[in-house]
Order: structure tokens, then sequence, then C-alpha cells
């Protein structure tokens, strides 16, 4: 085994043996999916419930697992000094960072298996012909999310990485029209919000997977986002 | 050529000097300690040779490499931080096997938490491992890759007795088999056991530099340094002796006089004189410690 696939393997069995993360990346997306889909206590502006709620659950899924769940375990790495023995072990800087990718990537498929097993259960019919865009639009948002949780990461330390980390899932989760649509919010933060990565990426998969209306905007904020996050990252990062 | 080969280096953080000229040179199979009160300047040495911080003057060489390219020397080099290095929810068990698996050796991962009396902690994260068992994890983890040359800072803060001899027993091995081993501590005591020589350093300069013997030497030879029941008459020892006596503490005497045997001699006759038992004799001045306290003027430590 390769000193890549050892530390993928070591970093993902971390991540799936921890519970609180566990609760972030798979128990509230899918805790809001069976609530929402199955109460109806929102607005559902006449589009039907499921078709409405999946492609939202997926991008605060994709968010929950890019942002959070990483950026917080980067935030404790290096303040455990993790991130500096590693520099001096033959992984490398390269290796370890496509170890994270893959980590990330395979947590999404966990996801996506089981927000598309769950939504299919409560009725959800998709759009199969718009799957590739909407892996696209996945592929884009794990990196415009993973570029803001290392942001936080490579510059702020454990517990403060943890608040802030978790502050901007909430605010990105309220304002991302994953559950109720951006028109229930007041104009002028709906349309900050639209030029946030959340709206974007819920956008985007609504249009693809949903009722396939071409999102040009949304595409366009995505990709910005995608492009931007990462290369802040790479600049302000601190490895110890 | 050295192992390890440090040429007048200068380690700045702005205007403030943490190293200040510093040169020495560990072979292989030979263990050097750094030795010094905190703030010394050993740890910044140490992270200078692993390749974390770059000389601001002078140069420093492992197994001849500039170590700042760190990919040739990661595969050869072992290395123990001061702390932390290890993900705080992996067990030990799957930190020695991650480790062994950067350098292909798998197989070795068992062995490895053998060596530092861990097997029975295999499943134990690192969270819930003592002080001490973390610190033998890390001094395991630096052994993964069979280094050739390996750097340990404090391997003993925070060991116990039975964890202080598997480290020395360590050490000892890593000498036998041509391993040149660099480590810091501020404990004088480790620093007399763990090593072949000392560098001891204060406020970034280099003091002394050689065996205990060297030291010794170079210090001169100190005073007379016995242990007897309390209440001895110092005065008429110090009149028959014809040097000056004094009591350090209750049952602990200082002859101020150079340990030749002639003065040895007058000492133990007159305590058998006086029927008085000897509980004690020290005639190389107190050890390191003196000697440390006479290089570094007598701070921390």
């Amino acid at each position: 085994m390769s000193a890549w696939s050892a530390h993928t393997a070591a970093e993902l069995r971390l991540q799936l043996r921890n519970g609180e993360q566990l609760l972030v990346t798979l128990g509230i997306p899918l805790g809001l999916l069976v609530f929402f889909g199955t109460v109806e206590v929102l607005p559902v502006d006449g589009t039907d419930r499921i078709g409405f709620l999946v492609p939202g659950i997926v991008a605060l899924a994709v968010m929950s697992s890019a942002m959070v769940a990483m950026g917080i375990a980067t935030g404790f790495e290096r303040s455990y000094l993790v991130l500096k023995r590693l520099a001096v072990t033959p992984l490398g800087r390269p290796a370890l960072i496509g170890a994270k990718i893959a980590v990330v990537a395979a947590v999404e498929v966990l996801q996506l298996a089981a927000i598309i097993g769950v939504g299919l259960l409560l009725g959800w019919t998709p759009s199969w012909a718009g799957i590739p865009g909407a892996l696209g639009a996945v592929v884009l948002g794990t990196a415009a999310f993973g570029g803001l949780g290392l942001s936080l990461a490579g510059r702020l330390r454990g517990p403060l990485n943890l608040a802030a980390q978790n502050a901007l899932y909430l605010a990105l989760l309220l304002t991302g029209g994953l559950v109720f649509s951006l028109d229930r919010l007041p104009a002028a933060l709906a349309t900050l919000a639209a030029l946030l990565p959340t709206a974007a990426l819920a956008t985007v998969l609504r249009a693809t997977i949903g009722d396939g209306t071409h999102e040009t905007q949304a595409w366009v904020v995505l990709a910005v986002w995608s492009a931007m996050t990462p290369v802040v990252a790479i600049r302000t990062f601190r490895w110890w | 050529m050295a192992a390890i080969d440090v040429v007048d280096l200068v380690v700045a953080y702005g205007d403030r000097r943490a190293v200040d000229g510093v040169s020495f040179a560990v072979a292989e199979g030979e263990v050097v300690v750094l030795l010094g009160p905190n703030g010394a300047g050993k740890t910044t040495t140490v992270e200078t040779l692993e390749g974390y911080r770059r000389p601001t003057a002078g140069t420093v060489r492992v197994l001849g490499a500039d170590p700042c390219h760190q990919t040739a020397l990661g595969r050869r080099a072992g290395i123990m931080l001061q702390d932390g290095g290890v993900y705080p929810s992996m067990r030990a068990g799957e930190a020695v096997a991650l480790f062994s698996a950067y350098y292909g050796r798998r197989s070795t991962a068992t062995a490895l938490l053998e060596r530092v009396g861990l097997t029975d902690r295999a499943r134990t994260t690192w969270r819930q491992l003592s002080g001490g068992e973390r610190q033998r994890l890390s001094l395991a983890l630096a052994l993964a890759g069979e280094p050739v040359v390996v750097f340990l800072d404090e391997p003993t803060a925070g060991v116990d007795l039975a964890g202080r001899r598997i480290v020395r027993s360590v050490v000892r091995e890593l000498a036998e088999r041509g391993v040149a081993v660099l480590l810091t501590t501020h404990e004088l005591g480790e620093a007399e056991r763990l090593a072949d020589r000392r560098v001891i350093l204060d406020d970034g300069r280099v003091v002394a530099d050689g065996t205990l013997a060297d030291l010794r030497d170079r210090v001169g030879r100190g005073d007379i340094r016995f242990d007897a029941r309390p209440g001895i008459d110092v005065d008429r020892l110090g009149a028959r002796l014809g040097v000056p006596v004094r009591s350090a503490a209750p049952g602990r005497y200082v002859v101020e006089g150079a340990g030749t045997p002639c003065l040895v001699a007058a000492l133990t006759s007159w305590l058998a004189e006086e029927g008085i038992t000897l509980d004690g004799l020290d005639t190389a001045g107190g050890g390191l410690e003196a000697l440390f306290d006479r290089l570094t003027g007598g701070t921390d430590e």
C-alpha cells in the first residue's frame, strides 16, 4: 500500500469514527430531509416538496463534508502539530492534500447514496439526464467549500476554528435556499444570498436534477467561488 | 564526514538571536545531547537541522545535505518533536502502522510498539495516552523509517522511570547500530545518562562541548563533597586539613580544596579518629550539576 493510500485510509477511518463529524455530514442532512419531506411545515410554492428538498440537502451535504468536517479536522491537526510532523515524513504535501480530497470524495459518495436513497423512498423522481451536470456542480461546490474550510483552518486555532466553521455553516444553511426558497427571505438578503456558494450550488442542482431550467447566474457564481477559495487557502494556509 | 554538522549557526527572530554562532558536529554512532536552560536555543537549533527553519547565517548539513530540501532527508532522518504530532483520535497501533506505511515497511509496526513498551496500549487513542506514553509513541514513530540520523527533542519530558529506561535503551541501541543521535534536554540527570557528549547551550551560545571528563578538565577540579552525620565540627576539620570546610546542608559537607589523594586521605583519617561514618564522597565537584552551574552562571535549573 502506498503512503498516499495508507494515509487516505487512516484519515477516512478517523472521520467515520468521529460521532460529531458523522452528525454534521450525515445526521443533520438526513434529519432535515426526512423531517421537511414528511412534515408539512414549510411552504412549497406549488412545486413538489421532495423535488425541491433533495437538491438542497445535497448542497448542504457537500458543504458539511468539504467545509465543516474537513475544516474542523484540519484545524485540530494544526493545533496538535500533526501537519508539522507529517512535513518531515516521506508522505509529502501533494500526497497529504490528495488524501484529504479523496477522504472528502469518499464521504460525499456515502452522503449522496444515503440522500438519494432516502429521497427515492420519500417519492423523489429525479431528472436522470441531469446527473452529469449535477456531478459537475458537486465537484465545483466541493472545491469552493473545501477552500473556505481550509482558509479558516489554515489561520484559526482548534476551538476558535471549530466555532467559526460552525457559525459559517449555520449562516450559509439559513441563506442557502436549502429547505425553503430564497424568495422567502427579505429582498436585499435574497440578492446577497444568491451570490453565496450554498444558494448557487442548490440552485444549480435543482436546475440539473430538478425541473431543468438553465441557471447561468448560479453556475457563474459557483464557478467563481470554486476558483477563488482554494487560491485563498493556498496563499494563506499555515501548516503549523 | 559527520552525520550532523553545524557551523557558526545564527537563527534570529526579528532582532533577537535565539541561536548565536553555534558550531558542533555529531558523528555516526555518536549520541550528543544539547543541554541548557529553557530559552537557550536548543529547540531552535534542532528545528533548523530538521528543516523547519532556515539559518539566518552559518550552515547546517545533515548527511551532507541542506535539511531545507526535505524530501530526501525525510526518508533518512527520524524526528521526535517536543510535543504533539499525532492525530488525537488515532490509536497507538494505527499511528505506528501508518508511519511504517510511509516508509513502505508495513511489517515493522508491531515491533515498533514493542520496542517502546506500548504493546498493551495499541488500541488506546493518543488523547487517552499519558504524557509519558505519548513521548514513547513519538519515539517509536521517529524510528519507523529505520533512520540513520535521529533528532529527539526532550524525549524524557514527562516520562516516568520505567519509560526513561526504555528511552535510554533505545538510544543506546541506535548508537550501537551506527545511528547519529542528537537530543535535547534540560534535565541534567538525563544528559548524564543518555549521551556520550554534551553540548551546553546558554543564551544561544555554546558554553561547553565535550564528555563529562572533558568538561571537568575545562572547569577545573572542584571541591570534595561528602555526606556524614549532621553536626560535625567543621572548624576543627578545616584546621586539620588546612583548607576551609563548610556544611552545605545538614549532613552534607564541602571541603574547599582540590580532591587530591592526599587531601582525601587526610579527610578519611580524621573521620576514622572521630568515629564518624562516611555516607558518600564525591571528588569531582558534584558531577554535571555543579559544572553546569558554573558554566551557565547558575541560571534556571
